[in-house]
């Protein structure tokens, strides 16, 4: 028998008013993986975030996370999962340890670890110099680390983290990806959300992809690749006027259609090896000149705007409809 | 540990939180004292030459009304301190953990008995020096001061449930003065109400602001008490059980944004 799986929701279901946020959302994260959720702005990532932590209710489905269900077992379920929110929420008029060691008291931990754990976990966030500073001389930053610590304070089962990263600078992020591998190998699950696809297609196991509150779709990043089909060769040419010369000179090479996006030309090729090489004579003596040229994999980006129809860090749907 | 256990730490837990923040963060505290300040001084030397109080200098009148309203003008640290933690999402991560739902609730009030001793105090003292004297004795004055505080308490349950409704701290401000204007002025606290309409004579007279100044006047100033003591027991306790039911029942569904 497969371990019962430390996340799953069924058919979750969520209207606020008349804007349906998830409109029936199926989501599974086997014990010690790591769930990544992408989406564009408004999909509905919050949302089911907040009911899996059981601050909201939903209308429809059901949900078991940590082997609890999430609308019968609530007081027991908060005891087994850790939650950091979109927006850091920490008290301004504590010190960063002061915080830390609440939440570890508020979690009920025996005597003597809040303290030990909050002194820990704001060495390893890297706060522990700013640790008996009040939280609001904090930068937005630091807030966010302290706001992640907090959730990893109880060492919960379970672990929410929606947009950890945004706001974080590039080593921050960095440590915070290895702090999250670490919990992962000790058998942590993560549920994840992200606006980052690097940061899923390195964290995630899994990935589902939502859009306008439903999953459009699932798998592994190699699967969700796949999808798109294989590898392309893209030219960056010396001259724009050279595009046609270039495809000619290439002809053979193409798998498929060849496209192109200011001046960059992408071709798919059926054979990988010496596919650059080969490139590079053709247009050599075609003589069409080259800045840049190399073979890619379809990137997260590519599978994320395919979905969705729009980049992944796009405008929110709503702020473009008022400022229409 | 038992949950009646886990309530008590977690309150506790809240109440020092809640309290650490009175000396880091004085201004919202300074803002709601000084603001009863400026009505002892506004009503002792502008209106109060033409109030008539008879068997009271209007100073001794004053101040136990000027009291019972600073109560509740420390009601608005509450809500304000509330509606901001759940404009942060600092109620959310509460809502997260496995402590007892009424924690944050009973933490805070009961941290807000400190600033509630705070004001009473700043106020004793103003008051004394513009001529205020108790004339009765030393118990009767503690027991004053602690149907005064007790009043209090249960103001902050009515202000923790306004800045859990409200969907901002503005918000919560303003609804706050809503409830307390009429309140505080249509009571026996400034004027006697004898000399009101009848319809507002009426309230007056209704009015728990009106039964627990009657209350503090009978045991800081000698006025006949009549029920008003235990009347004011009776109607702090009420609003206390009443609003903190409402507000724990309100913490429960709070949501952001
Ligand atoms: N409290 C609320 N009241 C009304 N509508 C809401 C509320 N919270 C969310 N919504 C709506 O529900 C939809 C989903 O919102 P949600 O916050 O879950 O999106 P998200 O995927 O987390 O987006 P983002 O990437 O911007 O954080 C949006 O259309 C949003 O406007
Ligand atoms: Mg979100």
């Amino acid at each position: 028998m497969p371990a019962e799986a430390a996340i799953e929701a069924r058919g979750l279901r969520k209207a606020y008013g008349s804007v349906e946020a998830l409109k029936g959302v199926d989501l599974a994260a086997p014990a010690g993986t790591v769930l990544g959720l992408l989406g564009p702005n408004g999909a509905g990532k919050t949302t089911a975030v907040r009911i899996l932590t059981t601050l909201l209710p939903a209308d429809g489905g059901s949900a078991r996370v940590a082997g609890v269900d999430v609308r019968t077992e609530a007081p027991l379920l908060r005891s087994r999962i850790g939650l950091a929110g979109q927006y850091a929420a920490v008290d301004e008029n504590l010190t960063g340890y002061e915080n830390l060691e609440m939440v570890g008291r508020l979690y009920h931990l025996p005597k003597g670890q809040p303290r030990e754990r909050a002194k820990r976990l704001l060495e390893s966030f890297e706060l522990a110099d700013a640790g008996d500073r009040l939280v609001r001389t904090y930068s937005g930053g630091m807030r966010r680390r302290l706001d992640l610590a907090a959730a990893l304070v109880a060492e919960p089962p379970v672990l929410f983290l929606d947009e950890p990263t945004t706001g974080l600078d590039p080593r921050s992020r960095l440590t915070l990806w290895e702090t999250i591998e670490a919990r992962v190998a000790e058998g942590t699950t993560v549920l994840l959300t992200t606006q980052y696809l690097d940061e899923a297609d390195r964290l995630a196991d899994r990935i589902s992809v939502i859009d306008h509150g439903l999953v459009i779709a699932e798998g592994s990043s190699d699967e969700l690749k796949d999808q798109l089909g294989g590898e392309s060769l893209e030219v960056t040419l010396e001259e724009e006027a050279a595009t046609e010369a270039a495809i000619a000179a290439l002809a053979s090479l193409c798998a498929a259609e060849p496209r192109r996006d200011d001046g960059v030309l992408r071709i798919p090729v059926a054979q990988r090896r010496g596919a650059v090489a080969e490139a590079v004579r053709r247009l050599g003596e075609a003589g069409v000149g080259i800045d840049d040229i190399s073979m890619r994999r379809p990137t997260l980006d590519d599978v994320f705007l395919e979905l969705t129809g729009h980049a992944a860090e796009a405008e929110d749907e709503e702020e473009e409809v008022t400022s229409r | 540990m038992s949950n009646l256990g886990y309530a008590v730490s977690d309150t506790l837990v809240l109440a020092k939180r809640n309290f650490l923040r009175i000396p880091r963060a004085p201004d919202l505290l300074l803002a709601f004292t000084v603001q009863p300040l400026m009505f002892v001084l506004l009503f002792a030397y502008v209106f109060g030459g033409a109030i008539a109080t008879p068997g009271h200098s209007y100073i001794d009148f004053l101040i136990p009304g000027i009291l019972v309203q600073t109560m509740s003008f420390g009601g608005f640290v509450t809500a304000l301190g509330i509606a901001e933690d759940l404009k942060k999402g600092l109620i959310d991560r509460f809502r997260s953990l496995p402590m007892s739902r009424a924690a944050v609730l009973s933490g805070r009030t009961l941290a807000d008995i400190a600033t509630n001793v705070i004001q009473i105090t700043v106020m004793l003292v103003v008051g004394v020096i513009i001529g205020f004297g108790f004339s009765t004795s030393f118990l009767e004055v503690v027991a004053g001061l602690l149907i005064l505080l007790l009043f209090g308490y249960a103001f902050s349950w009515v202000f923790a449930f306004i800045g859990l409704t409200s969907s901002s701290p503005e918000a919560a401000q303003s609804l706050g003065f809503i409830v307390i204007f009429p309140l505080s002025f249509v009571s026996s606290a400034f004027v006697p109400p004898e000399t009101m309409p009848a319809a507002l004579q009426w309230f007056a007279e209704w009015n728990p602001f009106s039964i627990v100044v009657d209350a503090l006047r009978a045991l800081f100033i000698g006025d006949p008490a009549g029920n008003s003591v235990w009347g004011a027991v009776a109607w702090s306790l009420g609003i206390a059980i009443v609003f903190a039911f409402l507000a724990v029942w309100k913490y429960k569904r709070a949501v952001v944004r």
